[in-house]
């Protein structure tokens, strides 16, 4: 049976980590996250379903127990905000490289630097391009709603273990600290040993007699084999577009069309709403995953539209794809609002009048 | 006449190669002491029947390629992170025996934090910490634990504390945690010693089996390489020099037990 809560987004995806038979999480205090880890610790899932709840002593820590984890097979999850993150991506690029699975929140922040702690979406780049070092990918959905908080725990996981890669979950400070009413999920019973030794014949569990020893690692010094490996992980990351999800809003007669995800999809949301009313024929294309990122659709989608409005919470990062998914076919247009300031419908749709 | 034929037998054999040491050939260089301790923890992993239940980590430096020698599940570690990876493991494996396999420079000033933080905890596994006083794999650039006048490639009129620090006894400082239970400093440079240290990591297993909290061993071991000595020499120079900074013994054993040395 489904339960109904209102619940914070940060909330919502730490009782989905409990509800998805995660294995462990392992966190660090940082504004506008922390109530991840107290939620888990106020819930006490280790006395329930068994699962590990760690704060740890650095972010630094948090991602490097998740990669101890996940080599032995298990589900799991850190989460952090932008400066958190930033520490963590040196342990992000090792999973990537050790072919790890592992689901990893950044409610982000305005930065750069310390920055503030309101909400932004200027790690973008950092979560689409690799942010690590090294030529690798992380699979990036970009919740718009406390429902998706939720929900995309699970699907984070599945696709994580599926490819054998790290996923993230790229939210902010808007959507990790509203309250909104959330459907919450039937629990998954958390794996077995043997399940998991099953599941992930790679996962040091312990050597059997019956297989050789699961080595993980990163490392290959001979750069003809190390070149293979990240041909191979190449073909990965093409197989992952299979992965693609974006969401379409008033897009069949758009004349106009807005790009943008997260907090500021919901946002646009009421843009598109408020200029209909106007008889202004604006659409809104939401890409939900942002690797792999909705390039096609959009392209098709500069066929039909006079021009297309990108919108994010930063200085511009995703327009850039939108610009190389539109081939010059149209003008793409940005707005946008920094440092943790937040830009209402009015304003978006102001903007976009300017460029009728 | 008696021929080797005859003294070839099962019941005269008093030494072999543990199998759980792969074939591969050690890539160490002559007279450094990571081979013997590689031998040492896969023959008491032997002894004790546990190659099943044993994780090792090897993170970065000489000790990043133990998982080409030993017979074992194994992960490789960022530089610094290996007990944070064993924090994982050890907890969502209560009934399995993790080790880590860190050099100084790794353990004691990249992963200075992870390492207290682990041993504060009290994590269920074993540290094994060989200090060489220099960082071997990157050609012997000074270490935490380079000693005081000792000559690397970045201290090359030695190691002038005024300027570059002291000397960082984290084995000391570990043993002063609650989260420890079996804190001690051991050589591999003698057989006596060799002895010594295989019985410490004995004890450190029987310790993780019965939960009692992080055991930390370290080897004062030598690099005839990075010290640009032959072997020999660099023994020498280890016992009249490393053992006066770090003296082998026990620092600390589970109240209530005598260790048997």
């Amino acid at each position: 049976m489904s339960e109904v809560k209102l619940m914070k987004g940060n909330e919502a995806f730490a009782e989905a980590l409990i509800r998805a038979g995660t294995d462990a999480y392992f966190g660090y205090p940082i504004t506008p996250q922390s109530e991840v880890v107290e939620y888990l610790m106020s819930q006490k899932p280790y006395e329930t379903t068994g699962m590990v709840v760690l704060q740890c002593e650095s972010e630094v820590a948090a991602i490097n127990m998740c990669y101890g984890g996940a080599g032995a097979g298990f589900k799991v999850a850190t989460s952090s905000s932008s400066p958190g993150i930033s520490l963590k991506q040196e342990g992000i690029s090792y999973l990537a490289g050790a072919e790890l699975p592992a689901l990893i929140l950044n409610v982000a922040r305005g930065g750069p630097g310390l920055g503030t702690i309101q909400p932004a979406q200027s790690d973008y780049f950092q979560a689409t391009k690799g942010g690590g070092h090294g030529d690798y990918r992380l699979f990036v959905l970009a919740p718009s709603s406390v429902q998706e908080m939720a929900d995309f725990v699970p699907l984070a996981f599945d696709v994580a273990f599926k490819y054998r890669n790290p996923a993230m979950i790229l939210s902010d400070g808007i959507i990790g600290q509203m309250m909104e009413k959330v459907t919450l999920f039937e629990p998954i019973p958390r794996r077995s040993l043997e399940q998991i030794e099953k599941e992930c014949p790679w996962a040091t569990t312990g050597k059997k007699p019956n297989r050789e020893r699961n080595i993980i690692t990163s490392l290959d010094l001979d750069p003809i084999s190390q070149e293979k490996h990240v041909m191979k992980l190449k073909e990965k990351y093409e197989k992952m577009q299979a992965e693609l999800r974006y969401e379409e809003i008033n897009t069949d007669d758009a004349e106009y069309l807005i790009v943008a995800y997260g907090s500021s999809a919901r946002i646009c949301h009421k843009v598109v709403s408020i200029a209909r009313k106007q008889g202004l024929k604006v659409g809104l294309l939401r890409p939900i995953t942002l690797f792999p990122f909705p390039y096609k659709r959009i392209n098709e989608l500069a066929n039909k539209v006079k021009h297309i409005l990108v919108t994010e919470l930063s200085l511009g990062q995703m327009v850039e794809d939108v610009k190389l998914a539109v081939e010059g076919k149209v003008p793409v247009y940005f707005y946008g609002r920094t440092g943790g300031a937040i830009y209402t419908p009015v304003e978006i749709l102001e903007y976009l009048k300017t460029k009728l | 006449m008696i021929t080797y034929k005859d003294i070839i037998k099962p019941e005269n054999l008093v030494y072999r190669r543990t199998p759980l040491l792969t074939q591969k050939t050690l890539s160490f260089c002559p007279g450094c002491g990571h081979g013997t301790v590689h031998r040492l923890i896969m023959e008491v992993v032997e002894e004790m029947n546990i190659q099943q239940d044993t994780i090792g980590i090897a993170p970065v430096g000489c000790s990043v390629l133990a998982y080409e020698f030993m017979d074992i599940d194994m992960q490789q570690a960022a530089h610094g992170r290996a007990t944070a990876l064993a924090t994982a493991l050890s907890r969502l494996m209560p009934n399995k025996y993790v080790f880590t396999y860190q050099g100084d420079g790794d353990l004691a000033a990249i992963g200075t934090a992870e390492t207290i933080h682990a041993c504060n905890r009290g994590e269920n596994f074993i540290i094994i910490f060989i200090n060489n006083g220099i960082y071997g794999m990157t050609g012997g650039q000074m270490a935490p634990t380079t000693i005081p006048d000792m000559i690397t490639t970045t201290s090359p009129y030695g190691r002038d504390t005024k300027i570059m620090g002291n000397p960082l006894k984290i084995t000391e400082l570990v043993a002063q945690l609650p989260g420890t239970c079996y804190v001690t400093r051991q050589s591999v440079h003698t057989p006596n010693n060799v002895r010594k240290t295989k019985k410490a990591i004995r004890n450190a297993f029987e310790y993780i089996k019965q939960k009692k909290g992080t055991c930390f061993i370290e080897v004062v071991s030598n690099c005839p390489s990075g010290w640009r000595m032959t072997p020999l020499q660099a023994n020498k120079w280890m016992e009249e020099n490393m053992f006066k900074h770090y003296p082998l013994g026990d620092l600390k054993v589970p109240s209530n037990e005598n260790v048997k040395q």
